[in-house]
């Protein structure tokens, strides 16, 4: 049974490199720990020739102008490292996640699906590459040698079957122990490796060739294990694992970003990532959630602690990076960074000086499962000029809901339909203009309420190409339209005999004058146990207003002046729709008949 | 018999003007793409534009139908039938499963009565401009903008504005059947704002498409833009009294009545010069308009026998 290897070597300092692809040409240096005590915790194969060693501190890098300091970054290693397991799991289903920077993969029966095992290896190694990652791939018969192939030779290696010790035996023992290459190495690992090196076995040809029952004498069962993986002869399976289907990009910056256009830059970068992981295992995106850590600012943040009343009351002044403690003391110096007092006022002031930082979050829900990484970074540009945060921006975090592609086809004779990517676009364009939940598709709602309706997201109903039954163009009378007012206009209405008369409308002026015809009322009422009730009559009428028989002379007019046919020439009468708020008491017209 | 004078030079001469004009035919014909000239032989004949149904018998018979790839205009007065004859054409396309859309300029629309008419409300994408932007048309005309920003944004929020850039963004995007504009709400001088070529350059958008563009509105704005123009109102009533002078259906509680009687009268329920109204308004329903179309423009080969048509619509709680 074939198995791969994926290593990345200088896993932390790749891991930074991936989020930061224009830093690959230089040396650079990943320091962990608290200021002003950093040390160096990886380094970049530039680095490493510039004579920068993990287990440095900072102050010994100082003096060097080209190497790039970059702190240890938890959030990005988390990524490159569900990166690594997406690449792999694109290949097979069985992955082993051996450590942050190891996984192995079982190939068994790939080879008629991706070709020969040269061509596996090759085709990781490039994705592995596209989603950001230089790595080494080795394939063998059994999963220790394929780890220690990629662990020891770089780029891609194939070991036949059979020719495990042959391949390895020029590799340092060193590989063998892969924990002593973390800033706190295992002591045992390194006194077994000092004793190897006393021995003057210093590679797996020379440990392959000790006696057996000599090393085991010595070492016990440790060195006899040490033996057989380095002849390759061990046998295990995989543990594999099932990751899950998260897909997060994450990003802390150096410095605050105020303007939209690099975060733009670097929405651009994450997309590609995540989009990259996703078409790897097949999958499109449902959801986007941007997350940004925002930095508010700093703030003082006074409490008031009432202690006993002392007359001998002394204070310290102190100060330190992040408290700061007013005090009043007369003879005593300012006692450093202790925060112990012997004595207390009546009340002691304590000023802390703290930052402020808030998450700002931003969801786009997409109505089809897609994978297009330009829709996503305009849909999310046009989304955060609609909302924007308002405050400088300290990290990005960008994740992924995954879901299962679309598939359709589409008919020959069947009427087209929008673009889902452009459609997307073309709504977030419009509702930006026009506002939030001012473009969509309805749904009416089950209510006699006036205006029971809802706005919805727009998802084009596919066409199943059935005509519906009755659904012959010609076959019932249209409908006669109303036109709401929105909002309704209030009217003052003059009432003879209990029924509306005359009606003036001080917002339109066509909405004024006598009613030539009425019909109502129509009551109707609900939500009377709520307290959003309501209660109305609804009357229909029929008014002429100046300004409506302009519009038809106007149209008259012009049809005379170009010889058509004269037709409506006095067709000045609208209809409306009168309602009477029985809660309020006032009038309102509703909208027109038309 | 010829000319003794010039018997062969006026065959010769013939001949060399014939060779000639056939050489300078032949010239003239040669397409030449930096004059831009194209003879008349090789110009192509457009063929008439496929149709679709307008939802109303009769407007088929009048004008053909709506032309798929053309802008076509519906203008008339208020409560002349125009949203019923738009709901219409949107309930047609959307029972052929066409997706819609519609630029609500005022904000106008009602959707229980787009539900009456048929119109599939899942397949209707509903395009409200203008709410919020009423608002501060009303702060706009207390005071004039105090620099180019802002009357860039204020610019922006103008509900006609807003509904042209949808449009366009709407007709780039492609995939709609039919995409409405409802400038029936906006003032005639605000519809007449809008430039011709913003007209032409919505129909080039539209044109060797399959989509419908429809407008309605009070006047006609679109102008020589529109590949079908139409102009509509109520059907004046044949005997004229003093105040009715526009025709709806109205049916009284008490008893049926024909159209004939109703016209006729002072209308039930209606005041007139001479006294109250006879019958109380609760025993009144609208019952349905009629409306008269009349094609102005129309670029269909085949002319229709009538260019004035009549039809009715029916009022919701009656259809």
């Amino acid at each position: 049974m074939p198995f791969a290897c994926i290593f990345v070597p200088d896993f932390p300092a790749e891991a930074i490199l991936r989020a930061e692809p224009g830093l690959r040409s230089q040396a650079v240096a990943v320091l962990e720990g608290k200021p002003p005590l950093q040390k160096v915790y990886a380094v970049n194969e530039n680095a490493r020739r510039a004579g920068i060693e993990p287990g440095m501190a900072k102050i010994q890098l100082e003096a060097l102008t080209e190497i790039v300091l970059r702190p240890r970054s938890a959030l990005q290693e988390t990524a490159a490292h569900a990166a690594l397991l997406d690449c792999a799991q694109s290949f097979s289903p069985r992955v082993e996640d051996t450590a942050p920077d190891t996984v192995i993969l079982d190939l068994s029966g790939l080879e008629s699906l991706f070709g020969s095992l040269p061509k596996i290896a090759r085709d990781i190694a490039r994705r592995t590459s596209d989603l950001g990652l230089e790595a080494n791939v080795a394939t063998a018969f059994n999963p220790d040698t394929a780890r220690f192939a990629a662990r020891g030779f770089s780029g891609v290696t194939v070991i036949a079957e059979g020719k495990e010790a042959e391949r390895m035996g020029n590799l340092p023992l060193d590989v063998l122990f892969p924990e002593l290459t973390s800033p706190e190495p295992c002591e045992a690992a390194a006194r077994l490796l000092e004793t190897f090196d006393l021995w003057g076995v210093r590679n797996f040809r020379a440990l392959c060739a000790l006696p057996e029952v000599a090393l085991s004498e010595r070492l016990g069962r440790r060195g006899v294990g040490l033996q057989q993986l380095a002849r390759g002869a061990t046998s295990r399976t995989l543990v594999p694992v099932d990751p899950p289907l998260i897909f997060e990009e994450a990003m802390e910056l150096d410095h605050p970003l105020v303007l939209l256009e690099p975060l733009a830059f670097l929405l651009a970068h994450m997309l590609d990532q995540l989009c990259a992981r996703l078409a790897a295992r097949a999958l499109a995106v449902q959801e986007l959630r941007l997350q940004l850590h925002l930095d508010n600012g700093f703030h003082f943040v006074e409490d008031v602690v009432c202690g006993d009343v002392d007359p001998d009351s002394n204070i310290h002044y102190q100060q330190n990076a992040e408290v700061l403690r007013f005090a009043q003391d007369d003879n005593t110096e300012p006692s450093g960074a202790s925060t112990t007092e012997t004595r207390f006022p009546r009340a002691t002031r304590n000023v802390k000086l703290e930052t402020r930082n808030s998450t700002f979050t931003r969801t786009v829900e997409l109505p089809i499962p897609m994978l297009d990484a330009k829709v996503f970074l305009k849909l999310l540009q046009l989304d955060l000029k609609a909302h924007p945060p308002g405050a400088p921006i300290l990290k990005v975090h960008l994740s992924a809901t995954p879901a299962q592609p679309r598939t359709t086809q589409g008919g020959l004779f069947l009427p087209p339909t929008p673009e889902p990517e452009k459609l997307e676009l073309t709504l977030a364009r419009i509702a930006g203009m026009v506002g939030e939940g001012k473009v969509g598709s309805l749904q009416l709602l089950d209510s006699h309420r006036p205006e029971a309706f809802r706005m919805q997201r727009f998802v084009p109903v596919e066409p199943s190409g059935k005509k519906e039954e009755g659904a012959s163009d010609n076959s019932r009378a249209p409908v006669t339209a109303l036109r709401i007012f929105r909002p309704a206009l209030r009217a003052a209405v003059t009432l003879h005999d209990g029924k509306p008369a005359h009606v003036i409308c001080n917002k339109r002026k066509e909405i004024h004058g006598d009613i030539i015809w009425i019909a109502g009322p129509w009551r109707s009422s609900g939500d009377w146990w709520e307290q959003d009730g309501w209660a109305r009559d609804e009357w229909d009428i029929a008014l002429q207003s100046s300004v409506a028989s302009r519009q038809s002379s106007a149209i008259t007019s012009r049809q005379t002046s170009v010889g058509s046919k004269s037709f409506g020439d006095k067709n000045s009468l609208a209809l409306f729709r009168l309602v009477h708020d029985l809660l309020s008491g006032h009038w309102f017209v509703e909208g027109t008949y038309d | 018999m010829a000319s003794p004078l010039f018997p062969i030079e006026t065959h010769a001469f013939a001949g060399v003007l014939e060779a000639k004009s056939a050489s300078l035919l032949r010239k003239l014909t040669r397409k030449s793409p930096q004059a831009g000239i194209t003879s008349a032989s090789h110009l192509e004949i457009r063929p008439s534009p496929e149709t679709a149904s307008f939802g109303i018998r009769q407007v088929d018979a009048l004008t053909g139908g709506l032309p798929r790839g053309c802008l076509t205009e519906v203008s008339g007065a208020d409560s002349s039938g125009r949203t019923s004859l738009m709901l219409s054409a949107l309930a047609a396309a959307t029972c052929r499963e066409e997706i819609c859309a519609l630029i609500d300029v005022s904000d106008a629309f009602d959707p229980h009565s787009a539900a009456a008419a048929g119109v599939d409300l899942g397949r209707l994408l509903w395009v409200r401009c203008g709410s919020h932007a009423q608002a501060s048309a009303l702060s706009r005309r207390r005071r004039q903008p105090a620099s180019l920003q802002e009357w860039e944004r204020r610019r922006m929020e103008d509900p006609v504005e807003q509904a042209l850039r949808a449009t366009d963004l709407l007709l780039q995007s492609s995939g709609f059947g039919m995409v409405a504009i409802d400038l029936a709400g906006t003032a005639p001088k605000m519809a007449r704002r809008i430039p011709l070529t913003t007209w032409f350059r919505f129909r080039r958008a539209v044109e060797n498409t399959p989509a419908i563009l429809l407008v309605i509105g009070v006047e006609s704005c679109t102008q020589s833009c529109a590949s079908l123009a139409v102009e509509i109102s109520r059907q004046e009533t044949s005997r004229q009294s003093s105040v009715v002078s526009s025709r709806f259906s109205v049916l009284s509680s008490q008893s049926s009545f024909f159209r004939e009687e109703h016209s006729s009268s002072r209308g039930e329920g209606c005041r007139d010069q001479d006294g109250p109204a006879k019958k109380p308004p609760h025993t009144e329903l609208l019952t349905e308009i009629e409306i008269q179309l009349a094609v102005v423009r129309s670029r269909n080969e085949r002319k229709a026998m009538q260019s004035v048509g009549n039809f009715a619509t029916k009022t919701a709680w009656t259809a």
